[in-house]
């Protein structure tokens, strides 16, 4: 780890970039304000709908990636709220080309940034759509080809820029406008993809999840990747109240829900190996998030067998996060579950034992 | 305008013979066009390929149909019927082949010479690589182009050891046939 | 310095004489040799410059668009399938006004599967917005190719240059490739007024409603009618430093009194010159038309070019199954607003690599002599392989 750091320190001095990073001590900052930047890449004022959880999201990589930086969006919902010509919410380069390409507009640019010898770091940002589906052979191809970018996959688990039809980042059971619960079907029938893996395959430098409902893990988790030189991957949870049919006060409450109950792991991966996961110290039943959105309404009908089944198969997957990435923590820990919002900002994890 | 059709099958540079032999064409001063015919590039498919020389610019781009010389760089292709189609009265045929020129002449009604080019290159270079000692060969029959420019040809191709063992096959494959044999038949008829 | 290359080869060079900060492609038959020698010249060092293998076309046209969008000057080669597969992509850098240049070795579209030239590909694609530039012989190609980056960043519009696949890429001919000093004087270093940048954040490709959509779409068709003027200029340019033109929109050979008139883009044009020369006599002279400039179409070259002709031979590398030829309909669209206008024949030729022989020009020289010449035929199609009812 101190190996790597150096390293990862040389790379950043080679880039102008500060050598820091989260698992590096720090100086402390003199005033909460400096410990806390407020550049705003993506403004206020955006068309987004009220608890939009892909523009929180959004904001907090921003405020986080800081200034020098240049966007390439996919298309979707972030791209259309952000930007109805002629105005813009963005204060950095950004362009929209297709929805499958954002990866490879992103690969163009850092190509052209250096050759031009340009420090700037290059972000994509896609929706699951343009990340799990449409646009995943241009990531795939740009994870491959090892370019200096952060890709950050905004996953409401659907498409909902066209009006919440299923994506295979929708998770099962899930009913969308074209995986509906009816009298055949429990909504869709397929599993949520297990992106990150896929992902983490190409063994790239740093893959993360991170949730909306934990800003400064999320924060902590860009501010990590943005210090990498190489390819870099954010899936961040974002709650879709039209989509998912909740208030749409609760998008945070959900968000957290999802992490809580093993349905969203919170992971990290350094090339290809586990390295950090977010524990649960009390996991919580699967229905506790699945009673606030509408998507599952139709698994809460008592008289109907296939509802308790279904219940019961996405506890089983749940469980099975937990097992899987050894979500179970015990004792008390500050940045847990419970505990990070509060307790720390981007504390370093790699200390807590 | 001279024109030239280059049978082979994948793997013994026919194209590139059919660059060598435009190569050498610009060297001697002339203008020139090669070009391949491709089927799908399997090893061992047959190949065809096309040189057009002239003393000025070269416009048409149509395959060859009415072929001055044919170059044929594997016997087994002789069994083809359509080999010769389109060969000019007059035309020569140059065929790669351990087989007397006679035996093979017998089956056709145009001037051939067979030259073993393949051993030839294999005891040079060796590989079994038959098109630059066959272009030299082909040189040497008809007097078109002088041996120096195939050289100079060769030159921008290859480099070093390569180019040393082609030069000495060249020379060798040049004398092996009968300088100007076809020029002067031609100038007979 | 005059040189016998292959023009794939001498394609490559070209391009890296214009210094490309950025090359991006993905390989296909036949445009593989321009990308294979491209990354020659950047393994031996002969060229510096971001090579990035894509894993699709797709990408490749989305790599070189979001170079050239941060301000590199960026170049891409494809053919056929590939150009389809990057049609969405195609249009994009041509709304987005991205100054690009892309050769395009032109071939069939399957099914199906023909890896042999003809021209369906650029066809398909002749509504992305790009100009489209087609080449006669390696020479225009290589001269062209150099053109393309100054055309393409002095109008900000994207530039397709079209050589015929196999039938130039594949060819090697005699090629007076122009000097680096030569580039250098003529092709001055990439700007793009509207490059990315995070000292001056840019939005770019937004969402546009119906308010906005019209006035853009406009604005595009405008700037390709001043491209007209540009391509015109930059040959002349181009002429001016190396002695050699390209063919500016169009160039009018053959006879200048002729009554028939043959118009064509690509390869075949040198072929129909053989013809002239050689059957020009014996079956009757023709003027021959060589258009350059398919997009933006060069409507008032073309009228001039045809006045006195009383029938004019269009030949199409490509079909729009149910209604016939492309440029053929479309020439004969421009040529309405004449007083005498010529009658036009439109065939189709040499399609998925069919070979072209001399021949075909006193063919069509025969079927201009015939008044029942149908007006749209696949010229060169032997009807008997078919069932009677495609016949």
């Amino acid at each position: 780890m101190v190996q790597d750091s150096t390293r990862l320190n040389g790379l950043r001095a080679k880039h102008g970039r500060p050598p820091a990073g989260p698992h590096e001590p720090q100086a402390a900052p003199s005033t909460l304000r400096q410990g806390q930047p407020r550049f705003r890449g993506l403004e206020a004022g955006h068309r987004a709908c009220q608890g939009c959880g892909e523009a929180l999201a959004a904001r907090i990589v921003m405020e986080n990636a800081g200034p020098d930086v240049m966007v390439a969006n996919a298309t979707g919902c972030l791209e259309v709220f952000t930007t109805p010509w002629p105005q813009s919410a963005w204060r950095v380069p950004w362009m929209h080309s297709l929805f499958e390409n954002a990866a490879a507009i992103a690969s163009g640019m850092e190509a052209a940034l250096k050759a031009r010898g340009r420090n700037t770091k290059v972000l994509a940002f896609g929706g699951d759509g343009g990340t799990y589906d449409i646009g995943f052979q241009a990531l795939s191809g740009m994870l491959e080809r090892h370019h200096d970018v952060l890709y950050v996959c905004y996953d409401n688990e659907a498409y909902m820029n066209t009006g919440i039809q299923r994506s295979s980042s929708t998770p099962h059971a899930a009913s969308t406008t074209t995986s509906p619960a009816g009298k055949e079907r429990m909504g869709k029938r397929h599993l949520k993809k297990d992106l990150l893996s896929i992902i983490a395959a190409h063994h790239i430098p740093y893959a993360a999840s991170a949730s909306v409902a934990y800003p400064a893990d999320l924060a902590r988790k860009v501010r990590y990747a943005m210090g990498i030189e190489g390819p870099t991957f954010l899936v961040v949870h974002s709650p879709c109240p039209l989509g998912w049919r909740h208030a749409s006060a609760l998008t945070v409450e959900v968000a957290r829900r999802a992490v809580e109950c093993g349905l969203f792991p919170l992971v990290e991966l350094e090339r290809g190996a586990l390295t950090n996961i977010m524990p649960i110290r009390t996991p919580r039943p699967v229905v506790d998030y699945l009673e606030l959105q509408g998507r599952f309404a139709h698994l809460f009908d008592e008289t109907d067998t296939r509802a308790i089944e279904e219940r019961d198969h996405l506890q089983a997957l749940a469980d099975h996060n937990i097992l899987t990435y050894g979500l179970a923590g015990t004792g008390d820990d500050p940045v847990d579950t419970t505990g990070i919002a509060h307790v720390r900002r981007g504390g370093p994890l790699a200390e807590r034992t | 305008m001279i024109e030239y059709r280059i049978h082979g099958r994948g793997g013994q540079g026919s194209v590139a013979a059919a660059y060598l032999l435009a190569g050498a064409a610009f060297e001697a001063g002339f203008t020139c066009q090669a070009f391949p015919a491709f089927g799908a590039e399997r090893r061992g498919a047959p190949v065809t390929a096309f040189v057009r020389i002239d003393d000025r610019p070269i416009t048409l781009r149509s395959q060859v149909r009415a072929p001055d010389y044919l170059v044929v760089q594997d016997d087994t292709l002789l069994l083809d019927p359509a080999l010769t189609s389109g060969l000019k009265p007059g035309g020569a045929m140059l065929v790669n082949s351990r087989k007397p020129t006679d035996e093979i002449a017998a089956n056709f009604d145009t001037r051939v010479v067979a030259v073993p080019a393949t051993e030839m290159a294999q005891e040079a270079i060796g590989k079994p690589i038959p098109n630059t000692a066959l272009l030299a060969a082909l040189l040497a029959l008809t007097g078109d182009l002088p041996q120096e420019a195939l050289a100079a040809a060769l030159k921008s191709r290859f480099h070093g050891d390569t180019l040393a063992r082609n030069l000495t096959l060249i020379a060798r494959a040049a004398a092996s046939v009968e300088a100007g044999a076809w020029q002067k038949e031609a100038s007979d008829a | 310095m005059r040189e016998a290359l292959e023009g794939s080869l001498a394609i490559a060079r070209a391009v890296a004489m214009a210094k490309p900060d950025v090359v991006a492609a993905y390989p296909i038959t036949p445009q593989t040799h321009i990308v294979e020698n491209l990354s020659k010249l950047v393994a031996e060092g002969d060229l510096h410059t971001e090579f990035v293998s894509v894993e699709s076309e797709f990408s490749a046209a989305s790599v070189v668009l979001g170079a050239a969008a941060t301000g590199a000057r960026a170049y891409t080669a494809t053919a056929s399938q590939g150009v389809l597969l990057m049609s969405e992509v195609l249009f994009n850098i041509a709304g987005l006004r991205i100054p690009l240049v892309m050769t395009v070795a032109n071939r069939a579209v399957g099914a199906p599967l023909s890896i042999w030239n003809d021209q369906s590909d650029a066809m398909a694609v002749r509504d992305a917005g790009w100009i489209h530039l087609h080449c006669a012989s390696n020479q225009e190609a290589v001269d062209t190719t150099i053109q393309a980056f100054r055309i393409a960043e002095a109008t900000e519009l994207p530039v397709m240059v079209c050589m015929d696949g196999f039938v130039l890429t594949h060819t090697m001919e005699v090629i007076d490739m122009p000097g680096q000093a030569q580039v250098d004087a003529f092709l001055p270093p990439f700007a793009f007024s509207r490059a990315l940048d995070s000292a001056d954040p840019r939005t770019v490709g937004t969402l546009v409603d119906p308010g906005w959509f019209a006035e853009m779409r406009h604005s595009h068709h405008a700037a390709m009618g001043r491209a007209l003027g540009v391509i015109e200029k930059v040959d002349a340019d181009f002429a001016k430093l190396t002695g050699r033109a390209s063919g500016g929109l169009l160039t009018v050979t053959g006879d200048p009194d002729a009554r028939v008139g043959i118009l064509a883009m690509g390869s075949v044009v040198g072929t129909l010159e053989a013809g002239l020369a050689d059957f020009g006599t014996e079956a009757g002279t023709a003027r021959l038309i060589k258009l350059r400039a398919f997009r933006p179409f060069p409507a008032r070259a073309l009228r001039e070019a045809v006045a006195g002709l009383d029938t004019l031979i269009v030949i199409d590398r490509a079909i729009s199954p149910g209604l016939g030829g492309i440029v053929g309909s479309e020439v004969s669209a421009v040529l309405q607003s004449m007083t005498a206008a010529p009658r036009v024949l439109n065939y189709a030729l040499g399609l998925g690599g069919r070979d072209i022989p001399e021949s075909v020009y006193p063919a069509l020289i025969a079927a201009a002599a015939n008044p029942l010449a149908p007006r749209f035929a696949v010229f060169d199609a032997d009807l008997d392989k078919l069932m009677p009812e495609d016949r």
